[in-house]
């Protein structure tokens, strides 16, 4: 388990991030919320060593992240990010070098480093790209077979910078239920998402943050309740009985006053 | 072997690389063959072999014909490998050693070591190197800084190739005879090239194309961008590093004998890329193969144009270079640079 303990991190020495604390649980969804700029790519940067750490600690099951290879860190975390590049090779070889980390000399992927590209292919409907050309595949195919590569890395964390954007609802929806079944197998999965209602409904527990720190770490209906989402969206969010479960909602410009309710951190 | 399967597996594969070794081959046979003076290929073959050292012929094809070649491959291969690092460590598409003024840092330490020192000129190919890291790494520290999207790194390139450029002009004119050993030096050519000049740069672009194959797993897993490579446990900070003091190796030495020839490091990695898009070790083995063809076959053809006149293949490359750079350029401001 990875536990961020008051970490402050930044770009070309000024911290974006301050003292933020909290532990990505096993077996949960965690979803960070918050404004752009208000720091959740930056403790996901963090967090795998990716980012000059500016103070505080990063802790990989009880061991400090500087005592860890980049090799032994990326056996630990795998990281989806954001704007990803297009390289000239196939799907199928981008998912190998999920098996990256684990390689070592003469470097050539296994037969097992095959099997297991192949099943997250699996698991993220992508594997009848497997012989296409990253390149030519759509947007959301190609989330796919990135999302393949980091569950190859078959790591007990799993970061997403924003795994949905750009994508259809059905995908978005796929990309949830991937998360979700991730976390079913006991993996600790942390997700930027900038869909307030689709995080209520999916995640666990929500963290809220601005301006670079950490205001709010709890359950969705906690967090929905105490009127922090409110505060620093500036809009409404409701919640309501359906058929189809409580589902949420967001108002522009209604946000009512404060709530009473006191908003735990970790 | 996983990652020898791409040479067998599929069959267009085996056509390509067949094709690819079979044409260099045969440019590498036409280079030696043919010039001002038509030679048969008995001839050529029996100069090589030894078997004729005396005649007429043979000493055209050992001490012309034969290093001509040589330089030429070798110059094609170096540039293009070269080319593809800088691309994929720089991210960025536009880039290559002639642009982003990594030659023109190795031919202004070749031209003021011909300057101060002109009985020091084996040691051009490591001057070179250290005039073409200067290139690489003024370029890539630009790069880094925040802010600088890739058109921006491509015309500061473009600035510091101006800048060095300025002073090889300035060497040249303060000691007009430093470079009069290296005809065409600005241009880039092979005129009067020997095989004792040949020979150190040589030896320093076999040891970087060596290092450089050795490096294509950690260069594949680079051009997935930084963020995602080190997320994989690479150590992205060394190993761009070393590649760029590899690609600036190649490129130095390549200029040390045969002048700044742009766009060969350009043209080719991306002409690769379009054909195969097989990752990182077939981009760098059909490079070294398309690079040595490519400047081979321009450099006959500079020879037989206009023969008895002989151009510099650098006007050729240039000819050829300058509108695939304008394609490239229109096609990515369409795009997404």
């Amino acid at each position: 388990m990875i536990r961020l303990n008051r970490l402050c991190a930044g770009y070309f020495g000024k911290p974006v991030i301050r003292e933020i604390t909290m532990e990505f649980l096993p077996g949960k969804v965690t979803v960070l919320l918050g404004p752009n700029g208000s720091g959740k790519s930056t403790v996901l940067k963090a967090a795998l060593g990716l980012l000059p750490r500016m103070g505080g600690e990063i802790l990989y099951d009880g061991v400090d992240i500087r005592q860890l290879k980049p090799r032994q860190i990326a056996q630990k975390a795998a990281l989806l990010v954001q704007s990803r590049n297009i390289p000239s090779i196939q799907a199928l070889r981008l998912v190998l070098h999920g098996r990256f980390p684990y390689l070592t000399y003469p470097r050539h992927y296994s037969g097992k480093d095959y099997a297991i590209a192949h099943d997250a292919m699996e698991a993220t409907g992508s594997r009848q790209h497997e012989n296409a050309k990253v390149g030519q595949l759509s947007g959301g195919q190609r989330q796919g077979v990135y999302l393949a590569m980091a569950l190859a890395q078959d790591t007990q964390t799993v970061f997403m910078d924003e795994p949905t954007t750009y994508l259809d609802i059905r995908r978005q929806f796929q990309t949830m239920e991937t998360a979700r079944s991730l976390a079913g197998e006991g993996k600790a999965v942390v997700l930027i998402l900038h869909d307030i209602c689709l995080a209520l409904r999916e995640a666990d527990r929500i963290a809220v943050f601005q301006e670079g720190r950490l205001l709010c770490l709890d359950q969705p209906e906690a967090v929905c309740k105490s009127g922090i989402l409110e505060q620093v969206f500036q809009v409404g969010v409701y919640s309501a009985q359906t058929p189809h479960g409580t589902q949420y909602y967001c108002v522009p410009g209604q946000y009512p006053a404060q709530g009473s309710y006191e908003c735990p951190n970790a | 072997m996983s990652s020898l399967r791409i040479f067998y597996t599929r069959h267009s594969d085996r056509i390509f690389w067949a094709g690819l070794c079979a044409l260099t081959l045969v440019a590498a046979v036409l280079s030696l063959g043919i010039g001002s003076v038509e030679l048969k290929p008995g001839e050529v073959f029996d100069a090589l072999t030894g078997r004729d050292t005396d005649s007429t012929a043979a000493r055209i094809v050992l001490y012309s014909r034969l290093p001509r070649t040589c330089a030429a491959m070798l110059a094609g291969a170096a540039l293009a490998v070269s080319g593809a690092i800088i691309q994929t460590v720089l991210d960025n598409p536009l880039a290559s050693p002639s642009v982003i003024g990594v030659n023109s840092g190795a031919g202004l330490a070749v031209a003021l070591v011909c300057a101060a020192a002109p009985s020091a000129q084996q040691y051009t190919p490591f001057a070179a190197f250290g005039g073409a890291l200067a290139g690489v790494f003024l370029v890539a520290g630009l790069s880094r800084h925040a802010g600088a999207s890739r058109m921006t790194v491509i015309l500061a390139g473009v600035a510091i190739s101006a800048l060095f450029g300025a002073g090889i002009d300035m060497a040249v004119t303060l000691v007009p005879d430093a470079l009069g050993g290296v005809t065409d030096f600005r241009i880039g050519g092979f005129t009067g090239v020997t095989m004792a000049r040949l020979a150190p740069a040589a030896g320093l672009i076999a040891v970087s194309l060596g290092a450089t194959l050795s490096l294509s797993q950690q260069m594949e897993i680079l051009a997935l961008g930084s963020d995602t490579a080190q997320s994989l446990g690479l150590s992205v900070g060394p190993v761009r590093f070393i590649l760029l003091v590899l690609a600036a190796a190649l490129a130095g030495a390549t200029v040390s004998f045969c002048g700044l020839m742009g766009f060969v490091g350009l043209i080719v990695p991306h002409t690769m890329r379009r054909l195969r898009g097989d990752g990182s070790l077939s981009l760098l083995l059909s490079s070294v193969l398309g690079g040595a063809f490519f400047v081979a076959v321009s450099d006959l053809l500079a020879r037989v144009l206009f023969s008895p006149f002989e151009l510099p293949v650098g006007i050729l490359l240039a000819f050829a270079g300058a509108p695939f750079f304008l394609g490239l350029l229109f096609r990515q401001r369409g795009g997404s640079v």
